[in-house]
């Protein structure tokens, strides 16, 4: 066996237990949907070197999407996760189309002014509850078979969706359209100059990116019953990055050890320090880039390189 | 009395007069991003913090020591400059020789510290400030009632605007200040101190965002989220005038809290967002922004 597939070994057993070790399963869910958020974010950052502040728009307007066509329309969580995630591809696509006319900082800075005209929307429509935001969403069953009530169950197809999307970001990352991305995020004028319509693989990546945004969202309006404002807001979109930026940008694995910890230390440190969580996220913000650019993943890979 | 739209022109006035408020504290917000951005390479996301911490230094100033509005106007921003120059020296001069994106989140992050700690302190809610002495009541212009109060902010941003792009456009020093945006290292060695320089110019962007929130102070409620969706309207003026310009960003900060106004008279659910859409229509048209060289 080679050394590298230890890591997955390690961690595809322990996902696999998690419902029999006595982990509040809701939490560990919550978790993966956020790791999967970073895992998108990921796909776009660190593979194709694009630094979106709006993801928070494609995660919300997915959850919203399923929360209320599970709410409102009575339609099955299957269905229902499938439109959010075709609402979430179709409001990347249309700010990706933006977005992706300019560079840099300047596509920062348009990510994030259409995902704060999208939360407006949100804010102002008359589907989404305003300040309320959706509750009760019932979580249906699978197919009409197995009842997704049951945290056990959830947890198995939110485990199933995560490891799907984690594989298709490996294949993606490593296809000739990954390579094409990268090569495009390293130098942008040879790639031109190679004849890559590079245009059309940063909104494809993009795209991309915002639908497993969305099938994260989809699935933790699921899992926690209820959508609200903040789901879309902006402490969301930078949340994600900082998932990212925390655990490696460009590596498989770091969103996911990101996820982990952010989420981790806003469950636990909420309850000792109560309202100081976001002076301490802006902080570990500020931590990260002045002294941690590699990450958590990238700084081991760094230590456990073999110095020539 | 004259309607148009089926609304009366006087409160079409009020709006478009409320907007040009709204606009010179855009303009003041956007001046200084693009001047710090036209330097240092650095988006300061920090702005609005900044922002909100003028308008409380103004606020804890009057409340603590008595401090009246006059004094405030130019003790807060001083102030929060040399806070400025602090964050400067100690975090983003580590950040030059690298991408600007991280000047962008490190920035991010400040402003969570920064509004994360006012909202502790001082909690969610708003604050008011009362309007110093000699600025309250209003002229009767005969068509609107115009409050004094407004018609000072409008007048000193336009002056603080104005007398930024002297200094920049027309003098000495800022004669040296685009020679540092254009080639820093050749600047240095004509023995100008470009360290200095950088410095100078992160505190004094940083003031003009203090003094905006104190100018702010007497109109909104001053709370420590005050900033946090306005950077990102400002963020969006500066991509429709175009980074570089510092015209650019006066007229267009202007030019869209007015639009901004006229919108509130005529379709109100929209007016949030109608910065947003103008950004995305000029970004089909003319990706690089209004003033824009690219």
């Amino acid at each position: 066996m080679r050394s590298a597939a230890v890591p997955y070994v390690i961690a595809g057993v322990f996902a696999l237990c998690v419902p029999l070790l006595g982990i509040y399963p809701v939490f560990m869910m919550e978790l993966l949907c956020f790791a999967m958020f970073a895992c998108a974010y990921n796909l776009l950052l660190g593979f194709g070197g694009m630094l979106s502040f709006g993801h928070a728009a494609f995660f919300g307007s997915a959850a919203y999407a399923t929360a209320w066509l599970a709410t409102a329309r009575g339609w099955g969580s299957v269905p229902a996760i499938a439109a959010g995630v075709a609402v979430s591809a179709l409001v990347g696509l249309m700010v990706g189309i933006l977005a992706i006319r300019r560079r840099g900082i300047y596509f920062a800075m348009i990510t994030l002014a259409m995902a704060q005209l999208i939360y407006f929307v949100y804010l102002e429509a008359p589907f989404t509850g305003g300040e309320n935001g959706l509750q009760a969403v019932p979580r249906g069953s699978l197919f009409g078979v197995l009842p997704l009530k049951s945290d056990v169950v959830m947890y198995y197809l939110v485990l199933a969706a995560f490891l799907l999307q984690f594989v298709f970001i490996q294949r993606v990352v490593h296809s000739p359209f990954g390579q094409v991305l990268k090569a495009i995020r390293e130098n942008e004028s040879r790639a031109v100059s190679l004849g890559y319509e590079v245009n059309r693989y940063r909104l494809l990546a993009f795209v991309l990116s915002a639908t497993i945004a969305g099938l994260a969202g989809s699935l933790k309006a699921l899992v926690l019953g209820f959508v609200t404002l903040s789901d879309v807001q902006q402490a969301t979109s930078g949340e994600v990055i900082l998932m990212t930026l925390l655990g490696g940008t460009g590596t498989f694995f770091g969103p996911v050890i990101g996820a982990a910890v952010v989420v981790t230390l806003q469950q636990y440190l909420s309850d000792i320090v109560g309202g100081w969580v976001t002076v301490i996220i802006g902080a570990v913000f500020i931590a990260c880039v002045l002294a941690f650019r590699r990450g958590i993943i990238g700084e081991l890979a760094a230590l456990l390189r073999p110095r020539p | 009395m004259t309607e148009v739209f089926g609304v009366p022109v006087a409160v079409i006035l009020g709006q478009l007069m409320l907007g040009l408020v709204n606009g010179s504290f855009y303009a003041i917000l956007s001046l200084g991003l693009a001047v710090i951005f036209g330097l240092m390479g650095i988006v300061n996301f920090a702005h609005g913090a900044f922002y909100a911490l003028g308008a409380f230094a103004a606020l804890l100033g009057l409340q603590w020591f008595g401090i009246n509005y006059w004094a405030a106007l130019l003790l807060a921003p001083l102030a929060i400059g040399v806070l400025g120059i602090v964050v400067e020296r100690l975090f983003l001069r580590h950040l030059y020789k690298l991408d600007p994106l991280y000047g962008l989140l490190m920035t991010f992050g400040l402003a969570l510290v920064i509004e994360g700690t006012l909202h502790q302190l001082f909690g969610a809610s708003g604050h008011s400030y009362p309007v110093p002495a000699g600025l309250t009541g209003a002229f009767d212009l005969g068509f609107m009632i115009l409050p004094i109060y407004r018609a000072w902010v409008i007048a000193v941003s336009v002056v603080v605007c104005f007398s930024t792009w002297f200094v920049i456009e027309c003098t000495r020093l800022g004669a040296t200040l685009r020679a540092a945006t254009e080639n820093a290292p050749l600047l240095q060695a004509f023995g100008v101190n470009v360290p200095l320089l950088v410095v100078a110019t992160y505190g004094g962007g940083v003031a003009l965002a203090a003094l905006a929130g104190v100018l702010s102070a007497p109109v909104v409620l001053v709370g420590p989220l005050m900033g946090n969706s306005l950077v990102i309207v400002v963020f969006a003026v500066v991509v429709i005038g175009g980074m570089g310009s510092i015209l650019g960003a006066i007229v267009s900060g202007l030019a869209l809290g007015v639009v901004e106004g006229f919108t509130k008279v005529i379709y109100p659910e929209a007016s949030n967002i109608v910065v947003f859409v103008i950004m995305a229509l000029v970004l089909i048209a003319r990706p690089a922004g209004l003033f824009g060289r690219e």
